[in-house]
């Protein structure tokens, strides 16, 4: 179980791997997630579904390096095994419930920042199958960080890129990018769906609120078990405590409240880097063997 | 004569020690303590200690067999009622069932019978006595929903009735909140829990953990595409309340199971576990049951001064006795008949202290318990920099939400019949938290039992 079958760098830390998992490739819908632990000691780390296939059994998920657990998980090569896979956990996105009629009736946009364009990938590989292009943006710092590029312009309408030093596509922040598509270029969109670092999503959110498009946002909170037992996840959305692993991930952005999910998620910072430095200096130890 | 024989003392880790590890408090009775305690028990001809036990062990037999020095035997008793007892000898709440009812204790002392319980228990697995045998496969299949003391006893039962049995876990540990929730302190988990569900495991039943029902797999899938002839629920009751009051998402706000869950699921208190968990210098916990209780005393472990917020009276709380007297020997600060009213926060959002209010107590309510009413004007601040919400849990409703026809109370617990776990739904039987709500371990146990009792008959039947 969970054998790393494939394994793929996709941009400088970020890192794509399918995963053999075949209760989860059967049941998984776009929009969930798993929980993915390395070893004994590990954590449980929280990771989008990026893919999946039903008939391999496999389930791809794209991880970005950002502390010990993630740069473990991005250390296995093919042929190793995650001690533990679960999932499909939260809830499918809303698409999924649409019908292909009503969704043909919408202009769809997808806004992926960073890692955050991997979970992005399933939907609009969803939609394509049901004959509906949906518009993509990815964002990233540049063009080497630009991911899933070619998957997605297959399965979208419209792939626009935007990079923080313009190394490709437009020079600057999505969120540059999304206004000039609306402002000057007449897109007309009714749905956004984005995904990627909360900051990101925070003024995303902001801008579609002024501009009137209905927005979902996926957020990527701090987790422990992933089904509702702790309440670690919690996040305010419409003024109500919701737990992101069973209420969301996906939730209407504007009325997230953006401001506290970023102090929360930086809950263990402190703790954290810590640990990163303790990782690094065993790695380093363990170099020198 | 015997009534006035004072109990055997057991002996415990110093509070002073104790505080600063997670080792197991109670020692326990070695063989010589058991004996001279079994010999107070002046075995009763209408014993009132067995009917007080939700599983009526046949408690005076044991005990003689305990005196006598047979302790296997006494193994053997307590095997045909119970299938955790080295669990229920340390956690049931012995004073309000056998031990309450315990005709020494109307003058006296009660005996010991926890304790007595947990030393033969103990025992047999030093022993390694356990009785794996199980009749012949009977080519029956029967899934179980959760590996709490619900799921585990019914898959024994089944398992030594020929049954083939398997249990799907959500989390990666079998055990349920023997394992992410009562601490090491007071339920050992590689010695006992791991222990029990080893044993279940020897009677041939399978542990599947890492499946989430309901999202990996659904109810229906189980019995029409992977051929169980069966299933039982036994998922328990895990979703934490929270207040609703202000200031309860701020950095340094968690809820019990979370400090719980990193502390003993995840062992975070052991420096090469890497989850991590945070209490700060001072801890306020709110609440008043076991779980309040074992998330202060965690919490003193961690290092933090520890207070606990309780809005009746010494009286009502509803912890057990032990753990409360053993909470405050470790130097947890009591706060009784006050409420908080709002969590207070720094500017950066994390918290900084909590605005309680003093309660008053009225009529006694539903409950019997008398009402806390707030006292006007009585509001007054604490300190601390980390809030542990311990208000008590609900039963998850991902099951019931994806097993079409499944019906469920308004509170959320599964609708079962309390002698056989039958559920709404034909084939799908339930028990434990999951019906009951947030109960105990040896209940939960019992309506394991009753429920394979009742599968067993409902596939009987359905094959004829
Ligand atoms: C529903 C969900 C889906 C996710 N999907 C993906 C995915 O597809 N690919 C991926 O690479 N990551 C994803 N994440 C984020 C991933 O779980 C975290 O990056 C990971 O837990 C960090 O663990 P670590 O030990 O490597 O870093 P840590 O040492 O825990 O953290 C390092 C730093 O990152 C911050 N941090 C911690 N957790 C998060 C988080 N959840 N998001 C952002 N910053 C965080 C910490 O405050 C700290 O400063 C997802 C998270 C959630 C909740
Ligand atoms: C901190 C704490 C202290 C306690 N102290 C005591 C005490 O001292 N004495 C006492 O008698 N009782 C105590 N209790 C209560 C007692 O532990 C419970 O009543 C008992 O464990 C209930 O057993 P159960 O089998 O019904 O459920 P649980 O023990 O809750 O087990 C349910 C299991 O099902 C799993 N599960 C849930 N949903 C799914 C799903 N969809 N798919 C797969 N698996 C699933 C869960 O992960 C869990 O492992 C305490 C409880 C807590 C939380
Ligand atoms: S199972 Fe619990 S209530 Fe019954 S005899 Fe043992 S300790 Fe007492
Ligand atoms: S009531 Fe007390 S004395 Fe009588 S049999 Fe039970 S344990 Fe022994
Ligand atoms: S991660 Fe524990 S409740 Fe959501």
């Amino acid at each position: 179980m969970f054998e790393i079958l494939k394994k793929q760098e996709l941009a400088p830390s970020i890192f794509l791997m399918d995963i053999y998992a075949p209760r989860v490739a059967t049941s998984a819908n776009p929009g969930q997630f798993v929980i993915v632990r390395v070893h004994e000691h590990g954590e449980r780390i929280p990771l989008t579904i990026a893919d999946y296939n039903e008939e391999k059994g496999s389930v791809t998920i794209v991880t970005q390096t950002i502390g010990a657990s993630t740069r473990q998980i991005c250390a296995l090569n093919e042929g190793e095994r995650l001690l533990d896979f679960v999932g499909p956990l939260g809830v499918p996105s809303e698409l999924v419930h649409m019908s292909d009629e009503e969704l043909k009736k919408l202009n769809i946009l997808f806004i992926g920042g960073g890692v955050g364009t991997a979970p992005v990938y399933p939907q609009v590989k969803y939609l394509n199958a049901r004959g509906i292009k949906a518009d993509v943006i990815i964002g990233a710092k540049s063009k080497h960080h630009l991911i899933l590029q070619d998957q997605m312009k297959a399965a979208a309408g419209n792939l626009y890129v935007a990079t923080d030093d313009g190394s490709v596509g437009f020079h600057g922040m999505v969120t540059g990018l999304l206004t000039d598509l609306v402002k000057n270029q007449g897109k007309k969109y009714d749905l956004i769906i984005t995904i990627g670092p909360m900051i990101m999503m925070k003024f995303v959110s902001k801008l579609t609120q002024e501009l009137g498009i209905k927005t979902i946002a996926s957020l990527n909170t701090l987790m422990v078990d992933g089904t509702g037992m702790c309440g670690a996840c919690r996040v305010t959305v419409g003024g109500k405590t919701k737990f992101t692993c069973v209420d969301g991930p996906e939730f209407d952005a504007h009325e997230i409240n953006f401001d506290e999910a970023m102090r929360r998620q930086g809950m263990y910072r402190g703790i954290e880097a810590k640990k990163l430095e303790e990782y690094d200096h065993k790695c380093k130890i363990g170099r020198h063997e | 004569m015997a009534v006035k024989t004072p109990r055997t003392p057991v002996r415990e880790q110093d509070p002073k020690v104790r505080v600063t590890n997670f080792e197991e408090v109670c020692y326990g009775y070695n063989a010589a303590e058991a004996q001279l305690e079994a010999e107070r028990c002046i075995q009763c001809k209408n014993p009132r200690c067995v009917g007080a036990c939700p599983v009526a062990i046949q408690i005076p037999a044991f005990i003689k067999a305990v005196k006598d020095g047979d302790f296997l035997k006494a193994a053997d008793i307590l095997g045909t009622d119970s299938s955790l007892p080295a669990v229920c000898g340390r956690v049931c709440p012995q004073e309000t069932q056998c031990e309450g009812s315990c005709i020494l204790g109307v003058k006296g002392e009660p005996v010991s019978i926890g304790k007595l319980e947990r030393f033969v228990a103990d025992n047999a697995r030093l022993q390694k006595h356990f009785d794996a045998t199980t009749q012949p496969k009977n080519g029956h299949k029967i899934a179980i929903v959760g590996s709490g003391p619900a799921g585990l006893a019914c898959a024994a039962d089944l398992a030594r009735w020929g049954y083939e049995v398997k249990i799907f876990e959500a989390l990666h540990r079998a055990g349920g909140v023997l394992e992410y929730g009562i601490p090491e302190f007071r339920l050992p988990k590689d010695e006992v829990v791991r222990y029990e569900v080893e044993n279940v495991k020897r009677l041939g039943v399978e542990i599947e953990t890492d499946v989430v029902v309901g999202r990996t797999v659904k109810i229906n899938d189980l019995i029409e595409k992977e051929g169980f002839d069966a299933v039982f629920i036994g998922s328990g009751a895990g979703l934490p309340k929270f207040m609703g009051i202000p200031g309860e998402n701020l950095n340094g706000v968690f809820s019990a199971n979370e400090l719980l869950t990193r502390a003993n699921l995840m062992k975070a208190f052991l420096p090469d576990y890497e989850t991590p968990v945070y209490v700060g210098k001072k801890v306020v916990v709110v609440g008043g049951g076991n779980v309040a209780m074992d998330a202060a005393r965690t919490a003193a472990r961690l290092g933090a001064e520890t207070h606990l917020v309780y809005r009746r009276s010494e009286k009502e709380l509803p912890a057990r006795v032990e753990e409360v007297h053993h909470a405050k020997e470790e130097g947890i600060i009591m706060h009784l008949l006050c409420n908080p009213v709002e969590i207070l926060g720094t500017e950066e959002g994390w918290v900084k202290g909590i605005r309680a209010i003093q309660m008053g107590l009225g009529e006694p309510d539903e409950s019997g318990r008398r009402r806390p009413i707030e006292i006007a004007g009585s509001e007054f601040e604490i300190d601390c920099d980390v809030v542990v919400m311990s208000l008590g849990t609900s039963p998850n409703p991902l099951i019931a939400a994806t097993t079409p026809g499944l019906q469920i109370q308004k509170w959320g617990g599964i609708i079962a019949d309390d002698e056989t776990g039958q559920t709404s739904r034909e084939g799908v039987f339930a028990g434990g938290d999951a019906v009951s709500g947030a109960a105990t371990v040896i209940l939960a146990m019992g309506a394991g039992r009753k429920a394979a009792k009742a599968i067993d008959e409902y596939v009987k039947n359905k094959k004829q």
